[in-house]
This record gives C-alpha cells, structure tokens and sequence, in this order.
C-alpha cells in the first residue's frame, strides 16, 4: 500500500514540475516581450521613422538603420533564396538516395547551425579585405550564405510532401523532369516553400554578428551598397551598450521593431503551413 | 499499296521535325535546369569548404607565431601583441555547460508537458509559444539580460550565493567575489533561456516518435504516467534526446550577441562564476573592428577557427544522432 502511495506521490511530482518548467519558459517569452513593449513603445514617435541616427545627447530616429536593415535583407533573400531552392529541389528530387546528396544534406544541417559570427568572419576574410572596406554588399552576401541552409533544409522538405502520384502522373506524359518539377511540383508545393522563404526572411532579419564587420555601421544616411551601412541589429548593439540615455532609448524602441516584424513574419509562415495544406506540424 | 498523299507525307515530315526540335530543347532545357540545380547544392560544399580554408588563411599568422603555445596562454595583450586562447575557450566552455545544466532539465518538463500531459486545446497554443522564443533574435536576449536579468540577478539571487554557497568547501570557491551583475553566470542564464526552446522542440519530436503501443503496454501494466515515460519513452528515445542536448550545445558554443552583453569581456580565467569573463564570440564580436594590427587581427579569426572546430564537432555528433530521425519532425531547427 506504501509502495502505491510512494508511486502516486513521485508521479505527481514529477509531472508537477514538468508542468513548472513549461511556466518557467512562458514566463521569459512574457517577460521579454514585457520589457520590449513596455521601454520600445515609450520611444515610438514620427521622428524615430523620418530621422537619422543621431549624434550623443540629440534626437534623432533609426531612419538609415531601418532602410539599411531592409536593403541588406533584401540582399540576402535575393541572393540566397534561389541558390537555396535549386540545392533543396536537387536534394529532393535529381540526387534523392544518392551518396552525394546525403553528404550535400549533412554538410547543410552542419551550416544551418553553425555560429553566425564565422560567417562574418568568412566574408570579412573573402569579400572585406579584397575589396578594402567594409560594404552593404558584404553585409548581404553573410545574410545569403545563412539563409543558403535554411532554404534549402525546408524546400527539400516540402518538396518530399507533394505526392508520388502527381510525379508519376507527370512523368507518364512524357514531361521531362525540369517541367513535371516546374509546372507540377513547384506549385503544389508553394505554400510551404513560401512558409520556407518567410522563416529565412524572419532568421537573416535579426542577425547581428555577421554584420558587424562586414557592412559595420554608418551614422548618416547612405544608399551606396559599396560603402558601410547601418542596420538596425548592429544599431541596437551600439546603443544598447553606449552611456547615453537617449541612444539607449533608440535601442529600445529599434529591439521592439525587430521582435514584431520578426514575429509577425514567424506566425505569418506558421498560418501559410496550415491554411495551405503544406504539411501538418 | 499506293504512296500516300503528298499533303500528307509533308504533315508527317513537319511533325517529324518538330517531334526533334521540341524534344532537343526539351533536352536542352532538361540539361540547364538539372545543371543549375546540381551546381547550387555543390555550392553548398564550397561554402563550407570555403569557410574552412578562409578561417585556416587569416589564422596562420597568429597559429605560426605563437604555436600550440596560443592554446595554453591566458595572456590577452594588445599592447605586447601577444596573444594566447586559454581564457575564451575556457570561458565559452563554462558558459554553454552551466547553461545546459540549467536547459536541460527545464526542456525535458517541456517536451514531457508538451507531449503526454497537455490537453490538446492547450497543445498547440504553448507548443507555438515555446516556438517563438526560438524566433526572437538573440541581440533582444543580450538588451534583455543587460538591463533586466543582471540587475535582477545581482540584488536578489547573487548575494544569496556568495552568503549561503561561497563558506561551502570546493564549490565554494565559486562563488566568491562581489555580485557585479554581468559575468560568467548571468551569461550562462541568458544562454539557457536561448536554448530551452531548441532543445524541448527535439525533444518533444522525439517523444512524438515512440510508438503508442509501447506506452499502451506500460500503462497496461499499471505503470503510472511518470514510469512509463521514464521507463518506456525515454529510454526508447535516448540517442534523439542525446542529439537534441547537443544541438542545444552547439548552439550555445556559438552564440555571440546575447553573451556579449552580459558576460563582461575580461581575458581572465576566474575561479568565481560571478566575475566577468570572455567567451571566443564575445571576445571577436567586441575586438574584431578595433583590432590594430595583423597580429590582433589574426589572433581573432584563430579564436573563430577554435569556436568552428569545437562547434564543427558538437554539431556533426548531433546531426548524426539525429539522422535516424524523420527529418520533417525537426524543420524547426
């Protein structure tokens, strides 16, 4: 009867703190999203979106950094996101099973997690010193390069979700592979490769550390993609840490644009999944 | 048998014809698309070939200079240019294994919550919560622990430390020293919270994995819900679990900006968890720009050649954990 007892007791401890450690993670999503709203929304005001960053100790807004962190995105997403699709699309469909696909596949999980600041250091090596200075450009190819693995990751994957038949089916007609790929798989998939391309969008949107020696940092207003560039990530950086009380408030309200893009663009892809049928989570 | 129509022999011709050029470029088509295909997934190769000759390249200097003398130095001086690894490896060590200490634990609740506990009205809301932890940047961490988590830290929980732990004998001498706020253990904390979601999604696709009979036999046979996930699930999922820790590592090892707000930047090997320190992404992301000289410069991409080798290894042990697993289960990560 003891024994029982003992038993009934460990078991609702146990699920008793696994119930504690899932509050215990809720409770630093709020508190983080309390701290964002609560110090961001103070510093929200037309100036933060039509001025430059400013010197110490006079207003100003995150113009250039907002445009900057756009441009390089955008960059990166260009760049990245075909490499990204055609390696996913070989992986799925041209070397499924083959030897060099799987190591293809490894060498991509490899990179889909590796530190970002080594991309940094990688383009610096390749793009910052052969040119001589620092660039937007720069700053966008280490976007591409970490968006390359999680595009490819999640196009293979939704790929593999389109139905044999519909192939077969294709192939049956006498299409060729690159037609039954483009006219059948493609649109069949689109919604999750949408969902793919947002999550990048949403990955490369917030890095930091890539950016910090590659497109480094510009008070003023630039669009010179060969010249440094600001970008809100590296701005918050900045001003987060510098004594300044209004350059911290800038910080502030920059970290809460980043989160509810960021989020925005994360609960956006989760919805696209479900409402098209891309595959169930 | 008389010859067909002469209209007729030049419409089998035509389409005879255009049968070879629709299927040449047909063909043509096939070969470019397949090409470009096959090119942009090599590429994926090059860039991690790419990586490892650049980081190889700018490291030289610093690794032909000072020898495996730079893996065993503590000194870290900009002024004598002498450079040596000891502090930041040590320092990015201690970081990511306090803050698995404290995720593990936390992310196993997690999953266990998420998958054999939760009603499933409340399964979907927390599981896309626990997601979007994952989605905020990093950077938000460090502004987070800088300014909220290491005060927090250093007026409630730090002297607590240094009163009830720092006379204990052996861990003691951990927590000796003044609650400066930022430092090894507020960076450890930042860190878990950054990796507890990684870590409960494989988990928790992982659980999602053991066959239901399996669970249906230990309840079967009067286990409780905590025996059969201890003795059945578990066990049944030991290598993903392994993998998932390991992905949750690797993670930890590189991460850079959230540590760089609150770990301190200070080249020196501390007993005390509560004095600031350095990790080798800290040191690169705040050195990096103001490095004077090719020495300097060097000796920062010989530290992130270390933080690759360490991380290459954590991370490809954890891959291939994680092989065996449907890979669909684990997009998120």
């Amino acid at each position: 009867m003891n024994r029982r007892l003992m038993r009934k007791v460990t078991n609702s401890v146990a699920l008793g703190l696994s119930a504690l450690a899932t509050a215990v993670g809720l409770f630093f999503l709020g508190a983080i999203l309390w701290t964002l709203i609560s110090n961001g929304v103070a510093g929200m005001s037309v100036a933060l979106f039509t001025q430059n960053t400013p010197p110490p100790g006079s207003a100003g807004g995150i113009l250039n950094a907002i445009y900057g962190s756009v441009v390089m995105t955008l960059i990166g997403i260009v760049i990245g996101a075909p490499i990204g699709m055609l390696a996913g699309t070989y992986l799925a469909e041209y070397g499924r099973g083959s030897r060099l696909s799987s190591v293809i596949r490894f060498v991509n999980d490899v990179l889909l997690s590796a530190p970002s600041i080594i991309v940094g250091l990688f383009i610096y090596e390749i793009l910052v010193l052969r040119m001589g200075h620092f660039s937007a450009l720069a700053g966008g190819v280490a976007l591409a390069v970490i968006a390359i693995p999680v595009t490819v990751r999640t196009t293979e994957d939704m790929l593999n979700l389109v139905p044999q038949g519909m192939k077969d089916a294709s192939t049956a007609m006498g299409a060729y592979p690159w037609r039954t790929i483009t006219s059948i798989i493609y649109p069949a998939a689109r919604s999750g490769i949408v969902t793919g391309l947002l999550l990048a969008v949403a990955r490369i949107s917030g890095e930091t550390a890539p950016l910090l020696f590659t497109a480094l940092n510009n008070q003023f207003w630039s669009t010179n993609l060969r010249g440094p560039m600001a970008s809100l990530p590296v701005d918050i950086f900045l001003f987060a840490l510098s004594p300044y009380k209004n350059w911290q408030q800038l910080a502030w309200s920059g970290a809460l644009l980043v989160t509810v893009t960021i989020l925005i663009l994360s609960i956006t892809a989760r919805i696209a999944v479900s409402a098209g049928g891309g595959g169930k989570r | 048998m008389g010859r067909p129509p002469f209209a007729l022999e030049i419409m089998n011709t035509a389409a005879a014809s255009f049968d070879t050029r629709h299927a040449a470029r047909q063909r043509f088509r096939e070969m470019l698309f397949k090409g470009a295909t096959l090119c942009a997934a090599l590429l994926v190769l090059i860039l991690l070939g790419g990586v490892v000759l650049s980081l190889i390249h700018g490291a030289w200097p610093a690794f032909s200079h000072f020898g495996f003398g730079f893996l065993t130095r503590e000194v870290w001086n900009p002024v004598t240019d002498e450079y040596g690894a000891l502090a930041p490896v040590y320092g990015t060590l201690v970081t990511s294994l306090l803050a698995m200490l404290i995720a593990i634990p936390i992310s196993f609740g997690i999953a266990i919550f998420l998958t054999e506990l939760a009603p499933s009205w409340l399964k979907r809301p927390v599981g896309v919560a626990v997601e979007l932890l994952a989605a905020v940047p990093s950077i938000i961490f460090g502004i987070w622990g800088l300014f909220v988590l290491a005060p927090v830290l250093q007026r409630h929980v730090q002297p607590f430390l240094i009163e009830w732990l720092g006379p204990l004998p052996l861990i003691g001498k951990l927590f000796h020293g003044p609650p400066f706020g930022i430092g090894v253990l507020t960076a450890s904390v930042v860190l878990a919270i950054m990796v507890l979601p990684f870590i409960s999604a494989v988990m928790r696709d992982v659980f999602e994995t053991v066959p239901d009979v399996l669970k249906e036999s230990g309840y079967g046979l009067g286990a409780t819900t905590w025996e059969v996930i201890w003795k059945v699930v578990v066990p049944y999922s030991r290598t993903g679990i392994v993998g998932g820790i390991m992905l949750g590592l690797g993670r930890a090892l590189g991460e850079t900006m959230a540590v760089t707000f609150v770990i301190g930047n200070a080249h020196r090997i501390s007993p005390s968890l509560l004095s600031p320190g350095t990790t080798i992404s800290a040191s690169i992301a705040n050195e990096f720009t103001e490095a004077v000289g090719d020495l300097y410069t060097s000796s920062l991409v010989a530290l992130g050649a270390l933080l690759f080798v360490i991380t290459f290894v954590v991370i490809a042990a954890a891959r291939f954990m994680l092989l065996r697993l449907d890979r669909r289960a684990l997009s998120s990560v």
